[in-house]
């Protein structure tokens, strides 16, 4: 039964995710928002033990209440990156827009 | 003339007027507080709402599919009953207002234009400043002594917790993923197990994602329409016999695509999407291969455009997962989209040769 106990991985070394231990306070907030349980905690600092399941959603990052978590957040979607090839933009949704519509 | 939570704030969208609110169908009468009216969700999820989650799973109405943003009242809530925060989408709301049965809550639902919360939440709209925005307009504080606000674990992307404490006092939980573990959660004292934490891809989440996939790869269809119509014209003696062909094995690249790749997701090789694709492209067209026998310029052909097509087709699914990066992403599309093109490239000129110099018979 894979829905119980799978745990997705995308492209190896395919996240930009960071922790900087000497600033860790160890609040775990990191642990609550992670929606793949990248973060463990050992001791009293958090650490990071499935880097490859990170989604670079920032989750992680915004919630730290000491900055020790950086990551370049975006969405992992490879139409956004194309379309923004071919613009020569950021990679984009297309979906904002003055109607504010849906995507993703 | 009562003032109600929602014509205190602007009305957000150009399709609602304040009046419409007292028609919607998931209301069912309003709570007295003082002078203020709120409105009282329905926890019930009626037939035609179904009906229209289908449908936005088609693609339906799926970009204005949003319940009025502003305060609401699940049951008979009091001055300490918890507070919960969701997005306006309307298929979250539903899902929400289901699992609410039973239970006396706030529900403070933002404006995301009608965009899930863990989307909105990538975006910003389901972020720290509309939700300081809504507190302010709802005026919650009147309403509860407590200062804590229960939000979804996938608004965390956009919602950032010590900045919402630091600007209002107001304490953030962060809840389940799913609405469905949401009594558990509130009647453990805002405790989450650790699988009320984690995003699941199972087989129904990838099927629920299906439909979409299908209706935006509306140009595969056509293309093997076109392709088979052109079969027919330069295939001589035997139009019918190279339309149907060309229609079977290039048509059903669309619910390969669209279906197939979704459930064969975690069975396939490799982590790039543009591997998986094109191991399930290169086994269809082994099938049809072995089905049609074709000539070697056919077989060539057909190797590389279902091989080449599918693995584009399922390098684009990336935005339908739960699981993605974007620094994945990328590193994926920088070494796939050559071979695909140039694979496409060529089984058009194998084809070509296959038609032109006759050796496709």
């Amino acid at each position: 039964m894979e829905h119980a106990m799978k745990r997705w991985h995308y492209i190896r070394n395919g996240s930009s995710l960071k922790l900087d231990s000497e600033r860790c306070i160890g609040c775990s907030a990191c642990l609550q928002v992670c929606p793949h349980q990248v973060f463990g905690m050992q001791g009293r600092k958090a650490q990071i033990l499935d880097r490859d399941a990170c989604m670079e959603c920032g989750a992680c990052a915004r919630n730290c209440p000491v900055q020790a978590l950086q990551v370049q957040p975006g969405v992992g979607c490879v139409a956004a990156i194309l379309i923004g090839k071919l613009r020569g933009t950021a990679p984009t949704c297309e979906c904002g827009g003055s109607k504010g519509g849906a995507c993703c | 003339m009562l003032l109600t939570p929602v014509s205190a704030v602007k009305p957000p969208l150009a399709g609602y007027r304040k009046l419409s609110q007292l028609q919607k169908p998931y209301i069912n009468g309003y709570l007295i507080r003082g002078l203020r009216q709120i409105p009282c969700m329905v926890s019930t999820v009626k037939f035609r709402d179904r009906l229209e989650h289908v449908g936005v799973q088609w693609g339906i109405r799926r970009n204005s599919y949003m319940v009025l943003p502003g305060l609401y009242a699940a049951g008979s809530p009091g001055r300490q009953s918890p507070v919960l925060v969701t997005a306006n989408y309307k298929l979250s709301f539903d899902m929400l207002r289901r699992e609410l049965a039973g239970l006396d809550v706030w529900l403070l639902v933002l404006d995301t234009t009608g965009v899930n919360v863990w989307c909105a939440a990538g975006k910003g709209s389901f972020g720290t400043a509309e939700l300081l925005r809504k507190l302010q307009q709802t005026r919650l504080d009147e309403l509860v002594d407590h200062r804590q606000l229960i939000l979804p674990q996938l608004g965390a992307v956009g919602v950032s917790a010590p900045e919402v404490l630091r600007r209002s006092g107001w304490r953030i939980a962060w809840g389940p993923v799913r609405a469905a573990d949401l009594k558990a959660f509130l009647a453990a004292g805002l405790q989450k197990t650790a699988g009320m934490s984690r995003v699941r891809f199972g087989l129904g989440d990838r099927l629920r994602v299906a439909p979409l996939e299908t209706v935006q790869a509306w140009p595969l269809p056509l293309a093997a329409v076109l392709a088979a119509a052109l079969a027919a014209w330069l295939g001589g003696g035997r139009p019918w016999d190279y339309a149907w062909k060309t229609l079977l094995a290039l048509g059903a690249l669309w619910p390969l695509g669209s279906w197939l790749f979704p459930a064969l997701l975690p069975v396939l090789p490799s982590r790039a999407f543009s591997v998986k694709g094109a191991v399930l492209g290169l086994l269809w067209a082994l099938c049809m291969i072995l089905l049609l026998q074709p000539g070697f310029w056919f077989a060539l052909a057909l190797i590389l455009v279902s091989t080449s097509v599918t693995s584009f087709k399922a390098m684009n699914f990336t935005g339908a997962t739960t699981f993605t990066s974007q620094t994945g992403a990328m590193l994926e599309v920088d070494k796939a989209i050559i071979p695909q093109l140039a694979g496409f490239a060529a089984a058009v000129v194998f084809a070509a040769i296959g038609f032109f110099a006759g050796f496709g018979v």
